[in-house]
Parts: structure tokens; C-alpha cells; sequence
């Protein structure tokens, strides 16, 4: 009778126990829920204050806004030509130096490095990506740029000065500053999130793979551009769109070097300015609704264009999950 | 269980007590937002005035459009810009304006085998040179204004400001007086479209810059020309005499403006006449609510312009700021009499 009794206590305080803990788990699920919908919240607040801060520029200036190189403060005439001309130049060159050299890293660290050195090395890289932007600004003004002024530009006009479309591009005088410091400051920048992603996934190549390469007597060579690059290709896409949203939105490095002229050269020497350049340049200072409006409409354009980015990326990413999957 | 609710319960009314209480001391802090320019010598003012008063001065510097924006919006006791407000902006937003301190922009150069204070310029070849008419060193116009001096054929790389500010106001504006082609073609802002050129940002940027290129030329506020000892060009005033950047000669072009007739002190001191006058000379403004909601808060910022005007001029020097001349500050004392709460009493004797 009394150990009955001592059953059904103990069942009733199980019972309670198990709502209580059903209750925790919901309320739990409510929170997490709560603060990933909040992410959307905050993405689609900034969307929507972006697009209604830049429309008195954009009903001004209409389509014309993307083709006007011109952007004068005093007239107030805005034109975002020059600006995206030199975003984009200026990841190009980014991506034309960062892409091989993280690539190389990425094959020496996964196929070639020692053991003893791998794990240092790459740590070292990652390290990179730690060093604040302004940092690579301030050392970009006062010891690249004059380093590339004394030393690569000049070379660069020289040898450049009588073949026909690259004299053009590699016009002088040599400021040091300017479109090509830019880029590779940014090529720099963009190292350790190339390497890092290019690295995982060639770890992610079976070593079956590999080996029976190898033993067929195959060359490192032949292994890394038959077997280990077409294996990760999209996952290599991925890594490289990840570098190229963080190279068309850097602000402050950018700043510094860019040399900040609203114009489009066709010299990569020359002085050009981006996107959030301007807008770090010009913000504080703007007076007057049509020239805010004008720096929020490109804010806008920069959201559009490193969105299509990103979005690229993550389909990438996505594609090379399903993949390898199918494949081993 | 309970115990350490209990304790977390506890700990949390304790920082909010906190918390409540150091709001209540931040309220008494003086709050302002606005140009970059004078931040240093309102920064070193409100220090001082700290240590013997007590009330602190919350300022930002987060540049003069942004100074305009929040007084606009409320949300400073004063906002401060470099460049003056017009007058009919001024009762568009219900502000009153006033000068706190001055200062000067120095042309720089970094020319092989010239000296600081070597080379003079008149404003027409600096506009010249600016547009991109005169692109060497040994340009005739520049060479008979310095007929002693040896000029190398090296190209000028004109460096400017990239980023919007106060200086680059002063700078366009002198020289929009000067040359007709220059206010035609760029005119004068906080930011313009310069036809060549590079551009960097900061005084320190365009300094490094200027520095670091050989046949530059750049222009900088006169505190960092003279910190950073480097080559500043003489200038040949609206009088024709050559003048030397220096603390005398700002104050020269201050003495001589006529601010007791300038409508909202509405008052650029670029190009003033008179014989020792540096041509580039302005002064940093301060902009307050003429029927402050917070009558208490603009009280205390009022006492603390008014000990700056009076005690701070010493340190103002120290800076190199030019602090202003006592018969503008007795002007702007009478001016702080509109200054009105909602009875309609003037703040300003109040707190006399």
C-alpha cells in the first residue's frame, strides 16, 4: 500500500518534471527562433531605410545616376559611374592577385608543407584577417604607396611606354596612390579568406583520390590540376566570392590609397575612388537632402552588388555540398 | 535555485541603480556635436573647465554636416560647424550662430631646394594650379612671382582633402574670390569636384602626401603645418603684400572684418583686406536653439563659451587656434540675449 503510494508520488513528480522540461524546450525554441528572425528584421529595416534615403536622389537623376562620371557638390549633380568604375576595378585587382597566390599557399599547405609547418603557417595567415582595416590604410599611405612610387610604378610606365593600350593603362606620373595600390592592398586583405575556405576544401579531397594519382605516377603537379582543383572546383568559387564581398566593401584601407578623385582614368596609376570610399570621404560633411540622398543611393548600389555576390556564393556552396555527396 | 535568482534579482537592481545613478551625473555634462576643426581646443577648454567647475562638455566631433544635422534634430544642447549657416537657414531651423574660435589654411609644398616660406603665391596661380592650368614647377606665372628663386621643371601634384571639410570650404571659397574661373568651374563647398589631383583624406593624409611627393602642393590647417615643420608657401593678400602664415596675421584678417554688420555673424574671413592679413583665415561656429526645449542645458553651454571667451584664449594660442578679438565676444554676448525659454525670459541674464 505505502510503496503503491511512494509509485504514484514519484510518477506524478516525473509527470510534473517532464511538462516543466517540455516547457523550458519550448520557450527555448521561442528565443532561438526570435533572435534568427530578428537578423531578418534588422536586414530588411536597413533595405527598406536605404531604399527611401536614396530615392530624392534617384527621382532626380533617375537612370542617369549610373551613367554620370560627374559629382559635384556645388551644382549638385550626382553620378555613381566613377565610383562603381573603381569598386569594381579595384576587386578585379584584388581578385587578379589574391586568387593565385591564395591558391599557392592553399596547395602548399594541404599537399606540400611538413607536417611541423602547417599548422604555424596557417595560423599565420588566419592572422591576417585579424589586423584592423585602417591598419593596411595607414601602412598602404606611409610605406607602400611610396615604395611603389620610387620603385614599381616608374618601372611599370618604362617598360610599359611603347606597347600599344598597356601605355595607356599604365600611365603616369607615378603619385604612389591610386587605383593599383588599391587593388593590391586589397589582394593582400583578401589572402587569409581565400586561403582559409581554399584550404578546407582541399582537405575535403579523399585521399583515394590522390593516391591512386599518385601511384598511376602522377607529378604534385599534375595531382593538384587533375585531381584536387577540378574535384573542389565550386567549392573554390565559393571561397573566391567570399573574398571578392570583402574586397567590394572595404571602406577605410581603400580610403587611404585610393587617391579619392570622383573621375574614371585610363590609367590604373591614376587616382579613381569606390564606392564606400566616397561615402566614408564625403558623409559626415553632406549638407543638403539631394547630396545625402545622392551617398545613400550608393550605399544602396554597394548592398545590390555584394548581394548578388554573396547570393552567388552561398548557391555555389551549396551546389558543391550536393556534389560530394554524388561523387564519393 | 531560488538563492541565486534571489542573488541575480539583487545584482541586477544594483547596476541598474548604477546605471541610473551615472545618467543623472551625464545629464549635467554639456552636450554638442559638430566640425572636426576646433574639436582639439574645445576639447583642452572643456578639460580645463572640468577641473573648476565640474561640469564636463560631451562633444563630438563628427563634422559640421552632422553638427547641423543633430541641432536640427534636437538632439545636442549646440551644434558646431565651420562653415556659417545663411541667415535665412538660420530662422528657417529657429538657431542663432555665433564665432568661437579662428584658424588659418596654409598652402604646403614639397619642392626639391625650396625652403619653408621660401616661395610666395598670389591666389590666382594657387586657383591656377588647383585646375590644372599650371602643371609644372617652373611655370612663368610661378617664377615671376619668385624671381630669386631656383624652380625645377618638376610636375605639381596638387593634393586636396577628399573628405568633406571645413578646410576645404576656407580653401575654395579664397579661391573662388580670387580667380572668376574657379568659382565659375568648381565654386566653393565643404566638398567639390576638382578637375586633377589627388586627393587624401585628413590633414594628416594630405601632410603624409605632400610630404611624400616630390612637386606637391597641398593646404592644411595651420596647427599641422607648424607641428609637423613643413614647407608652408607665403601668400600675397587682397592689400598685394606678401604675408607670412602665422598667428599676427590671422588675427589681422579677424580685426579688420566687419561682423558687427554681418547679419547671424554670416562672416567669411577669406581675402580680407587689410596689410598683414593671411587671405585664408575663418572662423568656427557654434549653433544653438533660439527657443532651447532644455533652457537649463543651454544655460551651462552659454557659461562655458562665455569662460572659454574669457579665459581660454591662452590656451587657444597654445594650439594654435586665434581666439576671438574682445570686441567680437562683447557682440556675442548681446546676441545671447534672443536666446529665450518658454517664458520668454532670456536665458543668458539668467544665468547672470
Amino acid at each position: 500500500m505505502s510503496q503503491q503510494a511512494e509509485s504514484m508520488a514519484l510518477s506524478a513528480e516525473i509527470q510534473q518534471r517532464i511538462q516543466r522540461q517540455r516547457m523550458l524546450d519550448r520557450a527555448f525554441r521561442a528565443v532561438t527562433m526570435f533572435f534568427a528572425l530578428l537578423v531578418l528584421v534588422i536586414l530588411g529595416a536597413i533595405i527598406i531605410s536605404l531604399v527611401e534615403g536614396s530615392l530624392p536622389a534617384l527621382k532626380k537623376f533617375g537612370w542617369n545616376f549610373l551613367t554620370t562620371e560627374r559629382w559635384n557638390p556645388v551644382t549638385e549633380v550626382f553620378g555613381a559611374r566613377a565610383p562603381i568604375y573603381g569598386t569594381l576595378m579595384t576587386s578585379a585587382i584584388a581578385m587578379i592577385v589574391g586568387i593565385p597566390v591564395s591558391f599557392g599557399i592553399a596547395i602548399f599547405l594541404t599537399e606540400l608543407a611538413p607536417e611541423w609547418l602547417k599548422r604555424p603557417m596557417g595560423t599565420a595567415i588566419e592572422l591576417l584577417a585579424g589586423i584592423p582595416s585602417i591598419i593596411y590604410g595607414i601602412w598602404g599611405l606611409f610605406v607602400f604607396a611610396p615604395f611603389l612610387q620610387r620603385n614599381i610604378q616608374p618601372l611599370l610606365i618604362a617598360v610599359f611606354e611603347d606597347v600599344p593600350v598597356l601605355n595607356t593603362f599604365f600611365a603616369g606620373p607615378p603619385y604612389g596612390i591610386g587605383i593599383l595600390t588599391a587593388g593590391l592592398i586589397l589582394g593582400i586583405m583578401v589572402l587569409p579568406f581565400i586561403t582559409s575556405v581554399t584550404r578546407d576544401v582541399f582537405e575535403t579531397v579523399p585521399a583515394l583520390l590522390k593516391e591512386s594519382a599518385y601511384g598511376l605516377g602522377a607529378t604534385t603537379w599534375e595531382v593538384v590540376w587533375q585531381i584536387v582543383i577540378p574535384y573542389t572546383r565550386v567549392g573554390l568559387v565559393g571561397g573566391i566570392m567570399l573574398g571578392l564581398g570583402r574586397a567590394l566593401g572595404e571602406t577605410m584601407a581603400v580610403t587611404f590609397v585610393i587617391g579619392n578623385a570622383h573621375r574614371i582614368s585610363p590609367s590604373i596609376l591614376a587616382p579613381g575612388t569606390t564606392i564606400s570610399a566616397s561615402i566614408a570621404n564625403e558623409f559626415t560633411e553632406a549638407v543638403g537632402d539631394i547630396y545625402t540622398s545622392a551617398l545613400v543611393a550608393l550605399g544602396l548600389l554597394l548592398f545590390v552588388i555584394t548581394f548578388t555576390v554573396l547570393a552567388m556564393a552561398k548557391i555555389m556552396l551549396i551546389r558543391m555540398q550536393r556534389n560530394a555527396g554524388t561523387r564519393t | 535555485m531560488y538563492q541565486f535568482t534571489k542573488k541575480i534579482a539583487q545584482a541586477a537592481m544594483t547596476m541598474a541603480a548604477v546605471a541610473t545613478l551615472s545618467t543623472a551625473a551625464m545629464a549635467a555634462d554639456i552636450s554638442g556635436a559638430g566640425a572636426t576643426f576646433p574639436y582639439p581646443i574645445y576639447a583642452k577648454w572643456a578639460d580645463a573647465y572640468k577641473k573648476e567647475t565640474g561640469v564636463g562638455l560631451n562633444y563630438q566631433s563628427i563634422g559640421s554636416g552632422g553638427g547641423i544635422k543633430q541641432i536640427t534634430a534636437k538632439t545636442v544642447t549646440f551644434g558646431a560647424s565651420d562653415q556659417p549657416l545663411k541667415p535665412e537657414d538660420l530662422d528657417k531651423n529657429g538657431l542663432i550662430q555665433f564665432p568661437m574660435v579662428m584658424g588659418g589654411v596654409v598652402p604646403v609644398a614639397n619642392i626639391k631646394g625650396v625652403k619653408p616660406g621660401e616661395l610666395k603665391l598670389d591666389g590666382a596661380t594657387l586657383a591656377d594650379i588647383y585646375m590644372g592650368k599650371i602643371s609644372k614647377w617652373n611655370d612663368a606665372a610661378i617664377q615671376k612671382l619668385n624671381p630669386d628663386v631656383k624652380l625645377p621643371s618638376t610636375a605639381i601634384a596638387a593634393v586636396y582633402r577628399s573628405d568633406g571639410s571645413g578646410t576645404n570650404f576656407l580653401f575654395t571659397t579664397y579661391l573662388s574670390q580670387v580667380s572668376p574661373a574657379f568659382k565659375e568651374n568648381i565654386g566653393a563647398a565643404t566638398s567639390v569636384e576638382w578637375p586633377s589631383g589627388i586627393g587624401a583624406k585628413g590633414n594628416e593624409g594630405v601632410a603624409g602626401m605632400t610630404t611624400q611627393t616630390d612637386g606637391a602642393i597641398g593646404y592644411v590647417e595651420y596647427a599641422f603645418a607648424k607641428q609637423n615643420k613643413m614647407t608652408y608657401l607665403n601668400l600675397i593678400n587682397k592689400d598685394g603684400k606678401v604675408v607670412e602664415p602665422k598667428s599676427t596675421s590671422f588675427q589681422a584678417a579677424a580685426a579688420g572684418a566687419d561682423w558687427a554688420n554681418a547679419k547671424g555673424y554670416y562672416l567669411v574671413l577669406t581675402n580680407q583686406s587689410g596689410a598683414d592679413s593671411w587671405p585664408i583665415t575663418g572662423a568656427s561656429f557654434i549653433l544653438i536653439h533660439r527657443q532651447p526645449q532644455n533652457p537649463a542645458a543651454v544655460q551651462d553651454a552659454l557659461k562655458f563659451f562665455a569662460w572659454a571667451y574669457k579665459g581660454g584664449a591662452k590656451m587657444a594660442d597654445e594650439l594654435d587656434y586665434v581666439p576671438m578679438p574682445g570686441s567680437v565676444v562683447s557682440l556675442v554676448e548681446k546676441t545671447w540675449g534672443e536666446i529665450k525659454g518658454a517664458d520668454g525670459k532670456a536665458v543668458w541674464m539668467a544665468a547672470k
